[in-house]
């Protein structure tokens, strides 16, 4: 069995604060900043080897075994469902999720809430808990847009700092979860590889502390 | 006609090399029909992964099931158990929507099941053909032991709502001690439970170094009473007889306890397990004690099984090119 521990990072901003806090954390693989087209970097030395991937698709690597931890968003963690083990809040590329509509919007139930979202079934699980009929109108992005044109009520999104939403004359109703990044772990990669991801996960922890 | 091996691919040896572990025991195959009535499944929803069914109406107008599982089944047809203990084994393919790809599959799944005067002899010798079951299977292999009477028994004492328990639940499921301290510090509980609760997250591994730990945690315990502290004395002596009996049968290597392997507690209870092996992601084999089931379907004796999933074995390169010896 190979012993290095595979690792997922999500492409983008999230995935550089990421791989800095595995460098500092003494993973480090310095060919991993080099300017190519490379995939896959790996430092024997340290036992790791990354791959960037869509950072909707880390936790599927994951939970596939195609590696063996990553660090992915809890937003898709809650849509996915994945089954994976949630080791540690990385408290890095915070934020909220939330029900967001246009300034004073109040729902007055007697017709169906119209949600215009990227998170369906966050959206659908948030409101079955309160008995709420929506219809969903799945979007892939520019959710805000929805509202501003009539497409839907409301929406349920990411929120950072609310500049976009005050921007466009919305704003939060409601939170529904705070979000940051996590890190995953297969099944049965943890049963087999314990030690090193417990190396892993203790090193992170205490640099977060 | 003497039939050459050969004929047989890697998967339907080790099948095979399954049944004759399991008849070697004293368990009898049991044979069912590809249907079930459909009632069957609609009255117990929860027990299955998923509540989607392939349904069809017969010629007489009930309305049928292609089995999406065996246990129900083998339940439904055992109601006169008396004073013994029904040991059957089965070899059956059964129909569920996969998690992964949403699409109806065919899943060859097998398994054994006891019902009757289950005790602890017979639980231990589950557990122990669990263990045979995946070396059968694969050279790597680990089987993590749960007591699912410690979760109810701290769930008993902490008063939630079913909804904060099924949170917790998920957050142990999951090793998520992060989320498991917010649910605990929104729910309002004690720090005392709070950390009870953050060990049953964090403490897995070797039976040897969890037990301790678990005694020290649990019946050293000042916010426990006399009786509480019995009731836990006997769901980690629970473990402890298995662990024994695997020492006994020189297979304690295999061993973990992980008390993230959880179960649906509206239908199992104590000792719960599941097995995995070196290069397939997820679980080859689950089971467990489901007295709570036997109980929903009016049945006064206890139960345990397990299953194997036979469909992920493509995954190990041993059912690709080497043989599985047969003669156990």
């Amino acid at each position: 069995m190979d012993n290095m521990i595979n690792v997922a990072l999500p492409k983008g901003r999230l995935g550089d604060i990421v791989y800095e806090m595995f460098e500092k954390a003494g993973f480090e693989c310095p060919s991993i900043k080099e300017k190519n087209r490379k995939l896959v970097f790996e430092n024997p030395e340290a036992g790791v080897r990354y791959f960037w991937v869509k950072p909707s698709d880390v936790a599927i690597y994951v939970e596939r075994g195609a590696a063996d931890i990553g660090v992915v968003g809890k937003d898709i963690l809650m849509e996915d469902k994945t089954n994976v083990y949630e080791l540690v809040d990385l408290g890095v590329g915070k934020c909220r999720m939330a029900v967001a509509g246009p300034k004073g919007f109040a729902y007055d139930r007697d017709n169906e809430l119209r949600v215009a979202t990227k998170f369906v079934n966050v959206a659908r699980e948030f409101y079955a808990s309160s008995g709420t009929d929506i219809d969903i109108i799945h979007l892939n992005g520019s959710i805000e847009l929805a509202p501003i044109l009539g497409l839907s009520d409301v929406i349920v999104d990411l929120v950072e700092t609310g500049t976009t939403l005050r921007e466009n004359n919305l704003e939060v109703i409601e939170e529904i979860a705070q979000i940051s990044a996590r890190l995953i772990a297969n099944k049965a990669s943890f049963k087999f590889k314990t030690n090193q991801i417990e190396n892993i996960m203790q090193k992170l922890e205490d640099i977060i502390e | 006609m003497k039939i050459n091996e050969d004929i047989f691919s890697n998967k339907e040896k080790a099948m095979f090399a399954l049944r004759q572990l399991y008849a070697s025991h004293g368990f009898s195959m049991y044979r069912m029909s590809k249907f079930e009535e459909f009632e069957l499944y609609a009255a117990n929803r929860d027990f299955l992964d998923s509540s989607q069914i392939i349904t069809f109406t017969d010629t007489d107008g009930m309305l049928m099931a292609l089995k999406p599982d065996v246990t129900l089944s083998i339940v439904k047809n055992n109601r006169h158990i008396g004073n013994r203990i029904i040991k059957l084994y089965y070899n059956e393919n059964i129909y569920r929507v996969s998690p992964k790809t949403h699409y109806f599959k065919e899943i060859m799944q097998v398994g054994l099941e006891c019902l009757g005067k289950v005790d602890d002899k017979c639980i231990s010798e589950v557990l122990l053909l669990a263990a045979e079951s995946l070396k059968v299977l694969s050279d790597e292999a680990k089987l993590d032991v749960s007591n699912l009477d410690i979760l109810t028994q701290l769930f008993a004492s902490c008063g939630f709502p079913k909804e904060t328990e099924e949170q917790i639940t998920a957050c142990i499921s999951g090793k998520n001690a992060h989320s498991l301290e917010r649910v605990c510090r929104s729910a309002d509980l004690g720090p005392a439970k709070v950390e009870l609760l953050k060990l049953l997250v964090n403490t897995y591994g070797r039976p040897e170094e969890v037990i301790p730990k678990l005694e020290d945690a649990f019946l050293k315990n000042s916010i426990f009473s006399f009786e509480e502290k019995e009731a836990y004395a006997e769901s980690i002596g629970a473990l402890k007889k298995i662990v024994e009996a695997f020492q006994e049968a020189g297979l304690e290597d295999i061993l973990n306890i992980d008390f993230s392997v959880v179960s649906d507690l509206k239908y199992y209870n104590g000792i719960i397990f599941k097995g995995f092996s070196a290069g397939v992601p997820d679980g080859i084999l689950s089971g467990g004690q489901y007295d709570k089931l036997m109980k929903s379907m009016k049945r006064t004796s206890r139960a345990i099984g397990f299953g194997v999933y036979m469909d992920s074995l493509g995954k190990l390169s041993k059912f690709d090119d080497e043989e599985v010896e047969i003669d156990g």
